[in-house]
């Protein structure tokens, strides 16, 4: 390719539909193409990555739906708290972003273990519209108790410089840090996959979930095998909510913002699975990032047309099996 | 009753019709005037007089409690949890407030005109409410309400965006009555309209139609067993909730010639429920004497620690929830039922 050939393709550039049958203007539209793929493949790389993001923060709920029947809105409160601890870690005793997620992790899993014992185990029984109040409840005291320690502003962490920035790979164009949430989350993914399906608390939380009832017959010790659970989904939410304080944003309102994202996991989702949440997160991610770069006035609405899509096409969500 | 058993089809005749009378014995005493209601209208015109200072947050009672009496006829009777019941009354504060601004600043038609909005907007969206679980409901209303919050907030041309509709002013009721700057005549215009949607959904509620809703809010399959058409029922009673809820937010407009962004955010559609849970549920008037409770509340609080109220409704909820809510509000049972026992016969 000379210099004449890259001056008259730059002409065709400017005016590419007057000769349609012009061998210039063919590879240049396919250019156009291919960069307009790179451009799509980084949005499908960002969506991936919120999507991923989004799995960790909701999985938690899942469980807590699907073993107890309880409708925990305050599971954003977890996330909320998980993210704080990270903040404070990093920004007020500069310790290093990597010690803070397991750290994240183990405080939010505590708190769970905590109010699970005290509070939320006496409402198991209780109807939905009482787990929905004191669910809100918990989510209108975490917003103010947070805000008045920490203040109503947006947080904003340092990340390590290693995960700052973005790298090229094959010419896409790839955030450091939202490839290191891929690979871990891909890697939690996997492991509450493995977890479940392969280890004795796993078959006992599956024969739970199933059938309650049945599980306690057979020696089950449903409330240990469920407040261990509620723990571990309450920590999954907090470390979730400090990989996701770069990504999604962090203030008060972060439950309340977050409510509805994990809602739609759910009950897209289904609560039987593994996989089926993790696919309905990753569409939603993928969705909600496409939308808001593709077309930015209507992008906030995206997330409600595929709820509403949902509902008409799947109302007992995308991969149950028969109406329940 | 005394029929006896000489023939087999005079007898069934006999007992169905004994079985009617029961029955609208039965509904004529479910839907009697209670002694508490009467004390409670009374209270609204007695306040009037007495509380001449307080006008405005009265006023603020009697909005809240429009609101919540429509919420209760879908939580209460229907048995749906909705978590965006304020995206009809944010839909009819936005409607009236456009009607005053553009168009015709007469307060009853641009009520009239904000209930019939939010009803189509209720009609169609409760369609979605029929699908799927408490879980997807959930979901549903609270994305509808976020949606609605969303769409005003982007049609900033239309509406104000976040600073929300102001500079209009809402003419004379009926061309009559103007508006003073004590609130005098808000207030009384805000119970009439409160007394008269109470009243028709008080007969909607009371009615068969009302014990159909109960029905299918106990167990929707076995109401359609006795032939409730329970998909019906609950989009006829979503959409009636829906009208009121707008008129709610039109009154809301008109009195305070100001609609703010505020009046879709979630926060709305967590304090009816509040107030409901306060009031007790199923009875209509628990959304009364709900926000009578909770408006008195939220200013006490407001006053102690203007910023972190919030902190202190999800205590009271968390509470309510763990005392047991029923437990609360079954303080009504004990009023005396009638006003005289003679009644009865």
């Amino acid at each position: 390719m000379d210099e004449g050939q890259v001056h008259n393709k730059k002409v065709k550039a400017l005016e590419p539909r007057r000769f349609p049958g012009d061998n210039a203007g063919q590879h240049h539209r396919s250019q156009q193409g291919l960069a307009e793929k790179i451009y799509m493949l980084t949005i499908l790389f960002d969506g991936i990555a919120y999507g991923m993001l989004l799995f960790i923060l909701a999985c938690g709920l899942t469980v807590t739906l699907g073993l107890m029947n309880f409708i925990n809105l305050a599971h954003g409160a977890f996330a909320m708290a998980g993210g704080y601890v990270t903040v404070v870690m990093m920004n007020r005793y500069g310790i290093s972003f990597y010690w803070c997620l397991p750290a994240a992790f183990l405080v939010s899993a505590l708190i769970g273990l905590v109010l699970e014992r005290t509070l939320y185990q006496w409402l198991y029984q209780a109807s939905h519209l009482d787990q929905v109040l004191f669910s809100i409840g918990i989510v209108f005291m975490a917003i103010a108790a947070t805000d008045y320690f920490m203040g109503g502003q947006q947080q904003l962490i340092n990340l390590p410089p290693e995960l700052s920035g973005r790298m090229d790979v094959f010419g896409v164009g790839v955030g450091r840090y939202r490839l290191f949430t891929i690979v871990v989350c891909a890697a939690l993914a996997l492991a509450l996959q493995l977890i479940l399906s392969k280890t004795r608390f796993g078959s006992r939380l599956r024969a739970a979930v199933d059938d309650r009832r049945v599980a306690m017959g057979l020696g089950i010790n449903v409330p240990l095998v469920f407040a261990l659970t509620f723990a571990f989904g309450s920590g999954l939410a907090g470390l979730g909510g400090a990989m996701g304080a770069e990504i999604l944003g962090l203030d008060p309102n972060f439950p309340l913002k977050f409510m509805i994202y994990f809602l739609i996991v759910v009950s897209v989702g289904g609560t039987s699975t593994v996989s089926g949440p993790f696919l309905a997160a990753l569409l939603l991610g993928i969705a909600d990032v496409a939308g808001k770069y593709y077309v930015p006035a209507i992008g906030p609405f995206v997330i409600y047309a595929l709820m509403i899509v949902m509902l008409i096409v799947r109302p007992n969500g995308l991969f149950s099996r028969g109406g329940r | 009753m005394s029929v006896l058993p000489q023939e087999t089809t005079v007898s069934a005749n006999s007992s169905t019709a004994a079985a009617e009378t029961r029955a609208a014995k039965l509904m004529k005493r479910r839907s009697r005037i209670r002694f508490y209601e009467i004390i409670v209208w009374i209270a609204a015109i007695a306040a009037y007089f007495l509380l001449p200072s307080k006008m405005l947050i009265l006023t603020e009672i009697a909005i809240l409690a429009l609101f919540a009496v429509s919420l209760d006829l879908v939580l209460g009777f229907a048995g749906i949890v909705s978590l965006g019941h304020t995206a009809f009354f944010g839909l009819g504060a936005y409607v009236a407030g456009l009607m005053a601004q553009h168009y015709f600043a007469e307060p009853v038609t641009g009520l009239i005109v904000a209930g019939v909005a939010s009803g189509v907007l209720g009609l169609l969206t409760s369609f979605l409410i029929l699908r799927g679980s408490d879980l997807t409901r959930l979901m549903t209303t609270l994305g509808i309400g976020l949606m609605m919050a969303e769409v005003a907030n982007q049609m900033a041309w239309l509406t104000g965006g976040a600073d929300g509709l102001s500079g209009f002013s809402p003419g004379p009721i009926l061309g009559m009555f103007e508006f003073d700057l004590f609130g005098k005549v808000g207030y009384l215009y805000c119970v009439g309209v409160l007394f008269i949607g109470t009243m028709i959904m008080r007969r909607i509620a009371f009615s068969p139609f009302g014990l159909s809703l109960k029905a299918i809010k106990g167990n929707s399959m076995r109401s359609a067993m006795v032939a409730v058409p329970a998909r019906k029922r609950i989009v006829t009673a979503y959409t009636v909730a829906a009208v009121f809820a707008g008129m709610a937010g039109a009154l809301l407009t008109q009195t305070t010639a100001f609609v703010s962004p505020d009046v879709l955010a979630f926060h709305r559609s967590a304090d009816v429920l509040l107030v409901l849970v306060i009031g007790g549920t199923g009875y209509l008037y628990g959304g009364i004497f709900g926000a009578i409770l909770f408006t008195l509340v939220k200013d006490w609080l407001s006053v102690i620690t203007p910023q972190y109220w919030m902190f202190y409704i999800g205590m009271l909820l968390v509470i309510l929830v763990l005392i047991g809510r029923d437990r609360l509000s079954r303080w009504v049972e004990y009023l005396p039922e009638r006003l005289s026992k003679k009644e009865d016969r």
